[in-house]
This record gives C-alpha cells, structure tokens and sequence, in this order.
C-alpha cells in the first residue's frame, strides 16, 4: 500500500515539474518581498520573527505526535498507559504560548505606531478608486490623472503573447519622488477598493464617505507594481497599480511636463471641433472610461450594464438632455457613475458625440464641449430639458 | 393504536417528509451537506480550472465572482453547517442516552427549510444579471448600489439559513440540558455533546446578526435607506463590523463540533482516556467568549484607529492560547497510547497537523502590521482552507467513517477508504499549501487572472484541486457500498471506542432509549 502510494506521489511530481511552463519569469517566488521602506523591511523582519517561531512550535508538537505515531502503536505491542490530568503540566503549556505572544506584541505594536505617524508630510497625494481605474490628486500641484490597465485583450484571451507585466501595466503609472514622506488621503468613488504595493507594504482599504490616512518614504528609484485587493466588481483584477519612483529633479522634470499637458486638454474646452475630431478623441475615452462596462461595441451586459446601441436615450434628438444628464450626473443606485468631475468638458462631449454616431447609431449629432459647459450651469442642452424617461432598456433596479 | 406503528418507519416519500424521527432528520441532513458539498465543489472545480493558467480562458470574469460567491456559500451554510446538525441530531441523543432531540416537529421543519433555500440561492445563478457576484461576505456598497437584481433572493436564502440554524440551536440546547440520561452530569457527558451545546449558543447569538445585516441591505436595496451609502449619509465599513461580529463567532461554529469529533475519536483508536477532559471544556468556552471580541481582525486595512488595532491584535493573539491547549491535549493523549489506525484515526491526525498548520498562520495573521501584507492575498486563502479543509471537513469525513456501522449496520471497505484518505490528504496539500507561497508573493484573492509569475503554484494548486475533487466521488461510492454491501457490523466495532451510543444494536434501531439508560 505505502509503496504503490509512494509511486503514485513521485509519479505526480514528475507530470507536475515536466507541465510546469517554460513562460514563467520570477517563477517559485514563496516569501513576502523585503520591499523598499523602512516599514517594508520593518513588516519583513517581524513576518520572519513570528514565522521562524511557529516553525519551531509545531516542529515540537509534531515530533511528540510523531513519535507516539511511530513507537506507541498497538502493531508493536505497545501497552497503553492510563494516565490523564496533569495541573502542572496544563498551567505550562498554558503560560509559555502566553509569554511568547507577550514577547511578539512588543514588536508588532512598535510597527504598528510608526504605520500609523502620518504627521509632517513633504507632499499629499489623494488616491481615489473608481471601478475599475485609480485616480491620483497631487493635491499641491493641481495635477491630477487615471491610472488604467493598460494590458491588451489579446493578451488575457491568447492571441498574443503575455508580457512580464501583464496585468500589471497602466497607462499613466503614479509618479513620487525618493526620500520624501508622500502621505497618501485614500478613497473611493463608488463601491470598496484597495490600495496596495507589496513593495512597501502598503495596503489601504478605499472606501467612499471615507478618507484613510497612509505613507510612505521610498529608499530607492524603480518601479513598483501592485494590484486592488478588494473585491470591487467584475474587473477587480484588472486594476493595477503602479509606482515609478524617481529622484528629486526627475520628479520635477515629470511634473512640470504633467502642467503643461493638463493646460492643454484644458484648451480643448473651448475649441469648436468637427465630427471626426470629436469621433477620434470620443472613441479614446470611450475604450477608456465606459468599455469596462458598456463594452467595446456598446453592448453592454445587460441588466447590469445596458446596452447603447439604437437606443432611444443614443437615438431620440429629445433624449440629448438626457444622455448628458445621465453620463454627467450618474443614475442613482446603479453601477452607472457621475463623470462630470471625472473627466474634463472636452472628453465629455466627445464621447457623447461617440455614443451618439458609433455603432450604428449614426445620429449625427455633435455635442461641444461648451454645450457641457452650458449644461453644468443651467441642467439644459439648448433649452432642451432632460425628460427623465429616455433611458436604454434594462436600466431597471 | 398498536405500539408497532411506532416502532419502524412507515413506507414511501411522506416517512422523510413528516418523520419527527431523529435519525431520519439526521440522515437527511448528512445527505444534503454531501450533495451541497458536491455542488459546492463543482464551483470550486470551476473555479481552479480557470486560475489553471494565466488569461481568461474558461468563464468570463463576472461569473467568476459568481463562483467564488456561491462556493463560499455552500460551502459554509450547505455543507458543513448541515453535516454537523446531521451529526448533533443523529448522535447527541444517542451520546447523552435519550430517546429523541427535545422538540422533533421543530426539528422537522428546521431540516425541510433547507432545500428549498439552497435551491432559491443556486436559481440565483439563472437569472437575469447573474447570481450574487460580490464574495461570500457581500461586502456593501457592491452587494447594494451595485448588485445584481438577484441579490434579494440571495437575502432570501440567508434568512431562511439563519431560521434554521437559530430553530437547530435552540433544539441542541434543549435536548443537551433536558434530556441527558440520569448520573450524567454536565461534567460527564461526551465532549462532542459539550462542543455542540457551545456551539448552539454562538448560533442563537449571532445568527440574528446576519440576518440584522443582511435586513439593512435588503432596506437600502428596495426602500431607500441608506445605512450602508455613504451618499445618504450611512456607513459602508458599519456592514463589515456588523458582518464579522457575526462571521468570526461563525467560524467557531463550524470548527467547535469538529473539535468534538476528533476529541472522542482520538482516545478512541489511542486506547487511553483524554488527556484533560475539563481542560478541554475551559479551552471551548475561553474560544467562544474571545470570538465575540476579536472581529475586526478581518479589518485590519480599513482604517480602524490605532487603539481598535492594537485591541483586536491583541485579542486575536490571545486566542491561540486556549487552541494551543486543544492541540497539546490531542497530542498529549496520543503519547504512549497504543494506536491504530483506521481511517477515523488517520482523518483526525491529519486533522490535528493540518489545523496546526491553519492555526500557525493564523497567529501571523493576528500580527496586524504583517497582516497589511496577507490581507485579502491567497495567504488568507491558504489559511482559511486549511482550517476548514482538513479541519471541519476531514472532522466530517472522520465521523462519518466513525459511526458509518452503526448508522449503517454494515462495516464501510477500510482498503478503499485508506485510500480515500491519502489521495485527499496529497490532493489537499498540494492545492492548499502553494497558495501560502502565491499569497506571500503578492497574488490578491478572489481575482479570475494573474501575472506570469505566480503561474507555476497556480498549476500546482489546481491539479491538485481536481485530485481532491474526483477522490471524493470515491467517498460517495463507499458510503454507497457500506449501505448496499457491507459487512455486518458488530454493535461496538471500535476496540477502544466507549460511549452510550456503542451500546445499542448496530444499526441502531428506530426507536433508542425509550427507558434512560443510567449513568455512573
């Protein structure tokens, strides 16, 4: 029996080794990262602390449990004892675990108070998740931008071949500087998210109503990746984050650079553009913000994200208050978020005037971005009021 | 009325339906946990398969929520809750020498909630929208604002869940006080019997918890509330607090009775009386008590104040003290024992290594500033299974082999069920372990697609997922055989075994204890 067990072991591991892919790049990784904090290593030291210690605590239960297994079996003959109840023996096994988990709080508790120390920090960083992007406010330096995956669809469905990053890449990763302590103000837009990069041992859960307190002090330059850890929705792993720390003057560099970008796409809020300027900017936003749900062909999953094609709320020219209203201000207790403060006039109006012509819908509406500017302040497109019954079929709750 | 109505089962469908029996409801009940168990474990299958190798290649991500949701579902309230009610109602009265559960009509109904509430929440999966896509812990805003329509339904089925197991309780209290045979004491009744009394108390306290919480997200879904939206002035993180104070006394439930299990099974193939019986029930009571003061350790990342943290750190380290006591008293009654090992006794060592193993990591859990690392990584994964696995499930598997003959009357094939055990054992290990390693390396839980680098444990865990799956058909084959085939057990199998349940005939009859049996 043992040995035909033995086989069958040895055989498995052999499938299992000669199965194991060949495309795996930091394969077999079985420990916590070190990180590249004070904290990190702090946190590092004190997981090898109480790990080594459970090590050694079950290796003297197992060995006695073991040794019973082996020498007091009833196949040797072995003769039972009768004994049971011992005090003294009970009020050790008792006292020693309590002084050990006495002499592992110290350390833990120390930790824990420098987590916790976000006074004096060199720069605040509001880090908002929204399903399923991050947006970071240098709240500063009036910079602010989404950070969205940036991995292709044909990578996670296998036509093409996975890069080391895969899933781990963004588009617009957050940008700090070395030896500063950044203290982030962490939240959420819509339902829980969380923040967290191994590498320093962070973790912060995002919750809207609410404003968590981190920080961090990077030790060296790189880039450093990490994922939501919180169940956030159908794309929760889909949302990376990631950090490239640079030194003082590239981080100036950057975000000198970042200015000049954001006057630019603020320009756009008041240019008069045609169709197929508004068509090109709307469909990048489009992929961008609104896919993860209503889909690349505007589909959508409908009853939960419905569907954008020849609707009356894409179609109807009454329903043009109305689309805006919806994609500005968001549809009360569904997935369906306000965007008014996410994005800036220009994107709005050019991915309503997307959704408007794409797929079909071929409205030929052109929606401007000082037609939303028009809207924020008065709640009209012209003097068209939004009626409250243009909505795409299946938004129901 | 002639007395012999009474003494066997009458025919056909409406025995199960109207039985008062409480052998017949427990039956009942094990049958339910092992189909739910399967049910349960064909979500759990899914769910390996997709995370075989990276990219999205079985179900589409949204389903995979729905997977994970409904494996942890079942898996708590329709495999091992109602496996250890089928156990307290088949072998209580028989353990504590009395003719029936204290209130059988109860009981009856208790039962007969069940199916219908499994089958409302896996019908959840075939509606519009989906079934609950939000984690077993349907954590709001996202099981509110943001959830599928079916979610009422998914309230609908807890609720009922929760009746059930508050009516259980209350009928596992009332038997264990009223009906214990003349002479036994509290102090002298099997530690199985003490394990479920405590047991049934945490349920009465905190099952109507849950339901509180699940109330409030049923009001902010359909009547406007808003006590868990932020937007009207609620509170999204007042759900988990209310949650946990229901989910960590629940993770008691489910591995109280298992301690009781292995708790009669070790002396029993050890030929040696319990190392510290009254140690042992101190230890329980201790666990349950801290289990009310430690929830928020399933919060350390939600921004508690620094006080709440160092408090539930605390607490939480405290608690593997009276565990350890559990722990060293299994060993301690093993050592120079004169053992044997059937397969009972091979499913509670493993019982006892493998919860060690739960237990340790659990420790480094409690450690909050380390805990910023595990949290929401597959090391919570690695650790809760362990606990559950090869600790409330092997219990189950242990019980069942335990007292098969004398359910059954006929010995279950001690070959097959050795063999049942070692390819759990490896199956196990193998997808269990490596997810310490995932975890550790910085895998998030609950996602349907990773990065290259935790690619090759991925494969691991999930060969040995499927191993684990296909060996427990072979479970249902030897329940099966032992019924149809198996040879005559004797009324007291067991060389070691002792207990009033030994004493009656194998199977046991019908009708056990009309005249109470006395204790000395």
């Amino acid at each position: 029996m043992i040995t035909y067990i033995k086989t069958m072991v040895l055989t498995a591991s052999i499938t299992l080794i000669s199965f194991l892919s060949p495309q795996s790049f930091a394969a077999f990784e079985v420990n916590m990262p070190q990180g590249v904090t004070a904290i990190s290593q702090e946190i590092y030291h004190l997981h090898m602390l109480i790990f080594w210690t459970c090590v050694v605590i079950g290796l003297l239960v197992f060995s006695v449990m073991f040794w019973s297994i082996f020498f007091h079996r009833k196949s040797r003959g072995y003769k039972p004892a009768q004994f049971h109840e011992n005090t003294l023996v009970e009020i050790i096994w008792t006292a020693i675990p309590f002084l050990i988990l006495i002499a592992m709080a110290f350390p833990a508790t120390k930790t824990l108070l420098s987590i916790y120390n976000t006074d004096d920090a060199d720069i605040d960083i509001k880090i908002i998740g929204y399903q399923w992007k991050w947006k970071y406010e240098y709240l500063d330096e009036k910079v602010s931008f989404f950070s969205h995956l940036a991995t292709s669809p044909q990578e996670m469905y296998g036509a093409r071949e996975k890069n080391p990053n895969y899933l781990l890449d963004v588009d617009e990763p957050l940008v700090l500087p070395i030896g500063k302590k950044v203290r982030f103000l962490v939240t959420a837009g819509d339902v829980i998210h969380s923040w967290w990069v191994p590498e320093f041992a962070l973790k912060r859960d995002a919750i809207p109503g609410f404003i968590n307190e981190a920080w961090v002090r990077i030790d060296k330059p790189g880039t450093y990746r990490g994922q939501c850890a919180e169940l956030c929705g159908k794309d929760h792993g889909f949302m990376p984050i990631v950090v490239e720390a640079k030194t003082e003057e590239d981080y100036q560099k950057w975000l000198t650079q970042k200015k000049i970008e954001t006057e630019q796409i603020a320009k756009l809020n008041s240019l008069h553009r045609t169709k197929e300027e508004l068509m090109a900017h709307g469909e990048k936003v489009y992929q961008q913000v609104c896919a993860v749900c209503h889909e690349l062909n505007g589909r959508g999953q409908p009853p939960m994200y419905p569907s954008l094609v020849k609707t009356s709320l894409t179609q109807k020219i009454d329903c043009i208050a109305d689309h805006i209203n919806i994609v500005l201000n968001g549809i009360d207790n569904t997935a369906m978020q306000p965007f008014a403060h996410q994005l800036q006039d220009a994107e709005l109006s050019a991915v309503i005037t997307y959704e408007r012509n794409a797929w079909g819908n071929n409205t030929g509406d052109l929606i401007q971005a000082k037609d939303i500017f028009y809207f924020k302040q008065t709640g009209l497109y012209n003097d068209q009021e939004p009626l409250g019954t243009c909505r795409s079929k299946g938004v129901t709750k | 009325m002639s007395t012999d109505h009474h003494n066997s089962p009458p025919k056909g469908l409406m025995r199960w339906v109207l039985t008062t029996n409480h052998k017949d409801i427990g039956s009942m009940y094990l049958w339910l946990s092992l189909i739910m168990f399967l049910v349960g474990g064909l979500m759990a299958m899914v769910i390996r398969a997709e995370l075989f190798e990276p990219g999205l290649q079985i179900v589409d991500p949204n389903f995979y929520n729905q997977m994970i949701t409904m494996h942890g579902l079942i898996m708590v309230f329709g495999a091992v809750m109602p496996a250890f009610t089928g156990l307290a109602n088949w072998m209580l009265p028989l353990m504590i020498g009395a003719p029936d559960m204290a209130l059988p009509r109860m009981n009856n109904w208790s039962f007969w909630i069940l199916p219908f509430a499994f089958l409302m929440l896996t019908s959840t999966l075939f509606m519009s929208g989906g079934g609950p896509n939000f984690g077993w812990t349907a954590y709001a805003p996202l099981s509110s604002t943001y959830a599928p329509p079916s979610t009422t339904f998914f309230i609908f089925a807890i609720h009922m869940m929760g009746i059930s197991s508050i009516m259980g309780a209350i009928n596992v209290i009332a038997t264990i006080i009223n009906m214990r045979a003349p002479g036994m004491t509290l102090m002298k009744m099997p530690l199985f019997s003490w394990t479920w009394l405590i047991t049934a108390y945490l349920l009465l306290a905190v099952m109507p918890v849950l339901a509180g919480a699940m109330t409030m997200l049923l009001m902010d879904i359909h009547f406007g509330t808003s006590f868990f939206n932020a937007g009207g002035g609620g509170d999204p993180v007042l759900y988990q607090h209310v949650f946990w104070f229901f989910g960590h006394p629940e993770v008691y439930i489910i591995i109280l009775p298992a301690f009781g299990v292995i708790s009669t099974i070790i002396p029993a193939f050890s030929r040696k009386p319990l190392f510290g019986y009254s140690s042992m029930v101190y230890a329980l009571a201790s666990i349950a008590f801290l289990s009310f003061i430690v929830w928020a350790h399933h919060m350390f990342t939600v921004g508690m104040p620094l006080v709440g943290e160092l408090f539930f750190m605390y607490a939480t380290m405290v608690i593997a003290v009276p565990t350890g006591v559990k722990v060293f008293n299994w060993v301690a009654t093993m050592f120079r024992g004169s053992l044997t090992f059937e397969t009972p006794m091979l499913f509670s060592i493993a019982f006892v290594v493998l919860f060690t193993i739960g237990g340790l990591s659990g420790l480094m859990l409690a450690i909050a500033p380390a805990d910023f690392q595990y949290h929401d990584t597959y090391f919570v994964v690695a650790h809760f299974h362990y606990v559950l696995v090869p600790g409330s499930v092997f219990a189950i598997f242990a019980a069942t082999y335990y007292w098969l003959p004398k359910w059954t009357g006929h010995m279950y094939d001690e070959a097959l069920a050795k063999v049942h055990f070692w390819f759990t054992f490896v199956g196990i290990n193998l997808t269990f372990f490596p997810m310490h390693f995932l975890g550790l390396a910085g895998m998030p839980r609950r996602i349907p697609d990773y990065n290259l680098q935790f690619a090759d444990f991925n494969l691991i865990a999930s060969v040995g997922g499927f191993l684990f799956g296909i060996t427990q058909l072979l479970f249902v084959f030897i329940i099966i055989k032992c019924i149809k085939t198996g040879k005559k057990a004797p009324d007291s199998p067991w060389e070691g075994a002792n207990g009033l349940e030994w004493t009656v005939p194998s199977p046991a009859p019908y009708h056990t204890f009309s005249t109470p049996p006395v204790v000395k």
